[in-house]
């Protein structure tokens, strides 16, 4: 089963290297989105401050869908699904390990990200830890239920419309909490608080997340 | 679909479905590998009745469908590599010598090594054929097999499933086309209509 779960993590990751512009897509989108606020809403650092935590959480968010559409849809497509479906494993540990690849391919680079784009909003240095902490955790969450929607959706012509309305009400606990720790984190306040509950969403999302994508791929082979 | 449908196949024989474009053919198949849950009725498997869709069932049977399962970006030795892996059937001895021995049985030595977005229809073909050898699954379920290949294609499926019948195994095949086997070995069941 472990060996079966880092085949399929294996074989994502590596077919992702054969195309890297459909990786960069989804981080060049948030740090455009995140680069128009300075742009169009003020160049004055301490107003950009305040709104910063809302700013990179909306649009890591964003970014994070955008690439979820195509998590099952090309498997689906070529037909590699159905011998994912067929393998005798547990699906659930599969689906992990394919939202684990988009994570690793999402969410960390997007955390990684985070920092840069936080100086062109005005973010003190000494916030960078709690962003960084707070957007790794919660980018885990994303994946997890962005991938119970791309699930759902699969069989849904088009249906990156329908994710987004899927699974953006799901993401708003990750949302408040995640914009709250990197507010306090500016602030200069600890985090701590509003990173465990991150941590504790991020649990929730790894155990039941991955038995509802299986649950959910099933329902769409038929 | 189809309804008052009943059969059974012994180790060793070959089953070929036919019947008019949809009379059900892929259905079948699909339903016996657990895609579809069949309305009524029930799949036996050694005489127990079996969840088609348990994983101790799944470890029996590869169901190969009308499209080559493969990666457009991976080449064909990486496809079946990762078949191998997925489904935790390591091959006696070295993977690498069992890969290369399956895709010399289904003549794409040469093609091993290539992307598969370069293949045509017919050569990606050869490989899932490949994948399907190196699978120690008892029972096929191959919807439509000898579609898009040449005459060589052909008859390299005819001799695979010659000799997974001689090794005990069963082949369920939705085709229209002759596999080659003698009628005793590959009984027909026409869908579609009434017996």
């Amino acid at each position: 089963m472990i060996g079966a779960a880092l085949a399929v993590l294996a074989r994502d990751l590596r077919l992702a290297l054969r195309r890297p512009g459909q990786v960069l897509q989804p981080l060049a989108f948030f740090a455009v989105v995140t680069v128009l606020f300075p742009l169009g809403y003020t160049p004055e650092l301490d107003k950009l401050r305040q709104i910063a935590p809302g700013v990179l959480w909306v649009a890591a968010l964003l970014a994070s869908l955008l690439s979820l559409e195509s998590l099952f849809r090309e498997d689906a497509q070529d037909g590699t699904l159905e011998q994912i479906l067929l393998a005798g494993q547990p699906l659930a540990a599969l689906a992990l390990a394919k939202t684990a690849a988009h994570w690793l391919l999402t969410g960390l680079p997007l955390t990684l990200m985070a920092p840069m784009l936080g100086i062109a909003l005005g973010v003190p240095a000494s916030a960078m830890p709690g962003i960084l902490s707070s957007l790794a955790l919660g980018t885990v969450t994303l994946s997890l239920v962005g991938a119970v929607g791309a699930a759902l959706t699969l069989g849904v012509r088009r249906g990156g419309v329908l994710l987004g309305l899927l699974t953006l009400p799901l993401t708003v606990p990750t949302l408040v909490f995640g914009a709250r720790a990197t507010e306090l984190a500016i602030a200069g306040e600890g985090p701590s608080g509003a990173l465990y509950l991150l941590a504790a969403l991020a649990v929730l999302a790894v155990t039941l997340a991955p038995l509802a994508v299986a649950a959910a791929l099933r329902i769409g082979s038929e | 679909m189809f309804a008052g449908l009943r059969f059974a196949v012994s180790a060793g024989l070959c089953l070929q479905v036919v019947g008019d474009n949809g009379a059900g053919k892929t259905t079948l198949l699909r339903t016996l590998a657990g895609l579809l849950e069949p309305d009524e009725g029930e799949v036996r498997w050694n005489g127990q009745r079996v969840e088609t869709r348990s994983l101790e069932f799944q470890r029996e049977f590869v169901y190969l469908g009308h499209q080559p399962p493969l990666k457009d970006d991976l080449t064909g030795r990486e496809n079946l590599r990762f078949g191998l892996a997925l489904r935790g059937t390591a091959p006696a001895g070295d993977a690498g010598r069992a890969i290369d021995a399956a895709l010399a049985e289904v003549g794409a030595t040469a093609l091993g090594d290539r992307l598969v977005r370069s293949l045509s229809t017919g050569q990606r073909r050869r490989i899932a054929l490949a994948a399907l050898r190196l699978t120690a699954a008892r029972i096929w379920l191959l919807d439509e097999p000898v579609t898009n290949l040449d005459a060589a294609g052909q008859a390299v499926v005819a001799s695979m499933v010659a000799s997974q019948l001689d090794a005990g195994g069963i082949v369920v095949a939705a085709t229209h086309q002759d596999l080659g086997l003698a009628p005793a070995r590959c009984p027909q069941l026409v869908l579609g209509r009434r017996a």
